[in-house]
């Protein structure tokens, strides 16, 4: 296979996010506003600087209102990734890829959210024609009239399979959540800052889907936004910040795949689109599972972080429990991971703000800094990065 | 019980051939005109021959439960709560979202429904749609 060539061509240099709460009391337009405006002030540019838009499905913010609001005056490169979340690092890897070919300069990539406020993330879809909003086409049209109406409920197959055919329990999704939610209860930005459980809390945490979620192994439903900035790794030499360089990027493309779930796959087991992801950032780069020493994993559900751990190869099949309980995710461990607190501690952007952490931790300015942390792997199960110290 | 019937399946003319079989209590798969394979949920073309050749075929009705989950919140006006929800492996090797009847979820321990076989049965939804279930084989009406 031909090694791709736009491998760290490209660096985030700029990031900036508002605060993260459970009712924001303004548009997802104006929390956009002012994560994108944040983020070009700490790349030091401006809207004038940018030719390039990136997000994906499920966003509120329309792109030609934000145009009109910032006041991007040239924009002529776009791209909206499909998955919802499970696309916010295709976001990261479009944006690159546009860099590294010249067809832009500069480019923003960017989530606003009201997920508590506004439409609630984890409500019930149950709507009378097809929609290619939040729940997809699939899930409405075959899992509606079921009362599988809910995220948690789409990737709780996958879940109860993985129990199943592993011998996973609750306490073993547990123990993540403890070690987030610690990381979360050091981070002042995070929604439970200060606010640590311990494994007996999480396991008298009320059901959301029975066996496999509880309420704690539940991301948050968040108000906020936050915006990266991309530009080449020329440019990004004489800006503000060390440069943070997209070393490797993939999109996952799977037969049958949906939105949330993958209901129609024939192992429900593994976390298939994770599989194909570790092909492409660890078959592709010269980049191998021992370069990263920090993992932002899409934690939307506990489960499913484990399922990744697995399909991206740090650990075996059915494994995650044990290099978990190992103490693997903590800073001394073999792969410290959601070191802001992730989406269930910190909050839920869209999973977009694991991007952020992981350009904070490769300028070294995290909060639960990895000590000298050159490689980050982001994944958003469907869509993920490798980020490098440049 | 709840408040209100269960939301009926949003038709389009790709799915109409399952739901209106449905209505009459037949449990259909679309079957590839050409090459024979079946597919669900429906699509206009097959994805392994790419043919537009499409046959319906009338399924047996039996199958394994593949997965499940008892699902708790949060609660709708639209079913029983918690709503025990299955992925079922038909026979025919077709695999389906729906719900186990005639079970109490309080009666199974951890991850043990797994593997158990079911066959289909029919309940009511909103708009005179008719909704394939599943029960224990071997349990009443099965």
């Amino acid at each position: 296979m031909t090694r791709p060539t736009w491998g760290g061509k490209a660096a985030i240099v700029g990031i900036g996010q508002t605060e993260f709460s459970k009712h924001a009391g303004r548009t997802e337009l104006q929390l956009a506003c002012e994560s994108i405006t944040a983020a070009l002030a700490d790349a030091g540019l401006s809207p004038a600087d940018v030719d390039g838009l990136a997000s994906y499905t499920v966003d509120p913010v329309e792109e030609t209102e934000l145009v009109r609001s910032v006041g991007f005056d040239a924009v002529n490169f776009s791209a909206r990734i499909p998955y919802g979340g499970g696309g916010s690092m295709g976001t990261i890897y479009a944006a690159a890829l546009a860099i590294a070919s010249g067809a832009a300069e500069v480019v923003v990539v960017y989530r606003a959210i009201r997920a508590r406020s506004g439409s609630r993330f984890g409500g019930a879809k149950v709507a009378p024609t097809p929609t290619s909003g939040h729940s997809g086409t699939t899930a409405l049209q075959w899992c509606m009239p079921f009362g599988v109406v809910t995220p948690a409920s789409w990737m709780a197959f996958n879940a109860v399979r993985y129990m199943h055919t592993y011998g996973v329990e609750s306490a073993d999704f547990g123990r993540a959540v403890v070690q987030f939610r610690e990381y979360a209860a050091g981070n002042p930005a995070s929604y439970f800052h200060e606010r640590p459980i311990t494994l007996d809390d999480h396991q008298a945490s009320r059901w959301i889907v029975e066996p496999c979620i509880r309420l704690f192994d539940c991301c948050q439903e968040t108000d906020g936004s936050v915006a990266l900035v991309l530009a080449s790794a020329a440019r990004a030499a004489d800006l503000p910040h060390p440069p943070v360089l997209v070393e490797a990027g993939g999109v996952a493309s799977l037969f049958e795949a949906e939105i949330a779930s993958d209901h129609y796959l024939p192992d429900l087991a593994v976390m298939n689109a994770s599989l194909v992801l570790a092909e492409h950032l660890f078959g592709e780069f010269g980049l191998t599972r021992d370069d990263i020493d920090v993992g932002l994993i899409y934690d939307a559900f506990s489960p499913i972080f484990l399922m990744q751990l697995e399909g991206l190869g740090f650990c075996g099949r059915g494994e995650a429990k044990d290099f978990i309980a190992a103490g693997n995710l903590a800073l001394d461990g073999r792969l410290p991971c959601n070191t802001n607190g992730g989406l269930i501690g910190e909050g839920y952007i869209h999973g977009l703000n694991l991007a952020t952490e992981a350009t904070r931790q490769l300028r070294g300015t995290a909060i639960h800094q990895v000590a000298g942390a050159q490689h980050a792997l982001v994944s958003a199960s469907r869509t993920g990065v490798i980020l490098g110290r440049a | 019980m709840a408040d209100a019937a269960r939301p009926a399946p949003i038709l389009t003319d790709d799915n109409a051939v399952f739901w209106e079989a449905a209505r009459e209590h037949r449990l259909v798969a679309q079957q590839c005109g050409s090459c024979g394979r079946l597919r669900h949920p429906p699509r206009p073309m097959c994805p392994h021959c790419r043919s537009l050749a499409i046959d319906v075929v009338e399924l047996s009705g039996r199958g394994t439960v593949y997965s499940f989950s008892i699902i708790h919140y949060p609660p709708t006006p639209f079913f029983d709560y918690p709503v025990l929800a299955v992925l079922v492996d038909l026979d025919e090797g077709i695999r389906l979202v729906s719900n186990l009847v005639d079970v109490d979820p309080a009666s199974i321990d951890g991850t043990s429904l797994v593997g158990a076989r079911v066959t289909v049965d029919w309940v009511a939804a909103d708009s005179g749609a008719e909704l394939p279930v599943f029960r224990l084989t071997g349990s009443d009406a099965s």
